[in-house]
């Protein structure tokens, strides 16, 4: 397992939970060649995001090669309040995961 | 004496702590979302990929809002928001039509979620930037070109 990959900010705003993450991932496409060797660096990348609120997904994210290395990624939901915990987890190609748990502030 | 104490206090303190949580806590329930739909993301065609998708490639407009800059200047890291202001959204996906396969990103979103993704996606080169909404069971989709001068997908 990955470990500490994911930054997450979480924040209550105009009554909804404004949700920013960040995740180290070189989300190669496959298609890079290693310049030393010629070959093709292989693929490498997040499939699936998930973001729970106490327990329930509010995003579910399906990524392909084409997110940028170290993807971003934002979105809002209701029905959260300060001090709820959200959590964010990961699974790429090779089977590697990690996930962070956050307060939201 | 006062240590067996301290120790049986602890037990029973974590025991009603454990009481008190709500039964979903302990017994999450797994709720089922869409399995990582592979296909969608090999296909070469935007048609193709919205059909292993969603079963067609048909979408109307409506409130779709793309947020893309105009010129990339790295293909590598091309900053994109999709937001809608329609209820009912199931979904939000990005397509990157000239890219070598072009279905970049797809997101499930909630019935509390807001129809808003932002994040960052790879361009290969210059090429029409394609959110697709599902709201209420119909597709909805805006388009926006953005142009590459250093392209992000490879060599």
């Amino acid at each position: 397992m990955a470990k500490n990959t994911i930054k997450v900010r979480a924040k209550i705003k105009g009554g909804k939970c404004i949700v920013k993450t960040l995740i180290k991932h070189p989300m190669e496409t496959g298609l890079r060649k290693d310049k030393k060797t010629g070959k093709k660096i292989p693929a490498h990348y997040i499939k699936e995001v998930i973001c729970e609120h106490n327990g329930e997904k509010v995003c579910v994210a399906n990524w392909g090669v084409a997110v940028s290395k170290n993807p971003y990624l934002s979105f809002r939901f209701s029905g959260a309040s300060k001090g709820d915990q959200i959590k964010i987890s990961w699974v790429d190609n090779k089977g590697d995961s990690d996930s962070k748990t956050a307060t939201i502030s | 004496m006062n240590l067996a104490r301290r120790e049986v206090l602890k037990l029973g303190v974590t025991g009603a702590a454990l009481a008190t949580l709500p039964i979903g806590t302990l017994f999450p329930a797994r709720s089922a979302h869409a399995a990582y739909p592979e296909n969608a993301f090999k296909e070469k065609e935007v048609t193709k990929a919205l059909q292993d998708l969603f079963g067609t490639d048909q979408t109307a407009s409506g409130d779709v809002k793309i947020k893309a800059p105009d010129i990339a200047e790295n293909g590598a890291v091309v900053p994109i928001t999709v937001s809608t202001g329609m209820s009912g959204v199931e979904s939000i996906t990005i397509l990157v039509e000239k890219n070598p396969s072009p279905l970049a990103a797809h997101f499930e979103l909630s019935p509390r979620t807001d129809g808003y993704v932002s994040t960052r996606i790879k361009m290969g080169k210059t090429s029409p930037v394609i959110a697709v909404v599902k709201a209420n069971g119909k597709l909805y989709s805006a388009s926006k070109t953005v142009k590459v001068t250093i392209g992000g997908c490879g060599g």
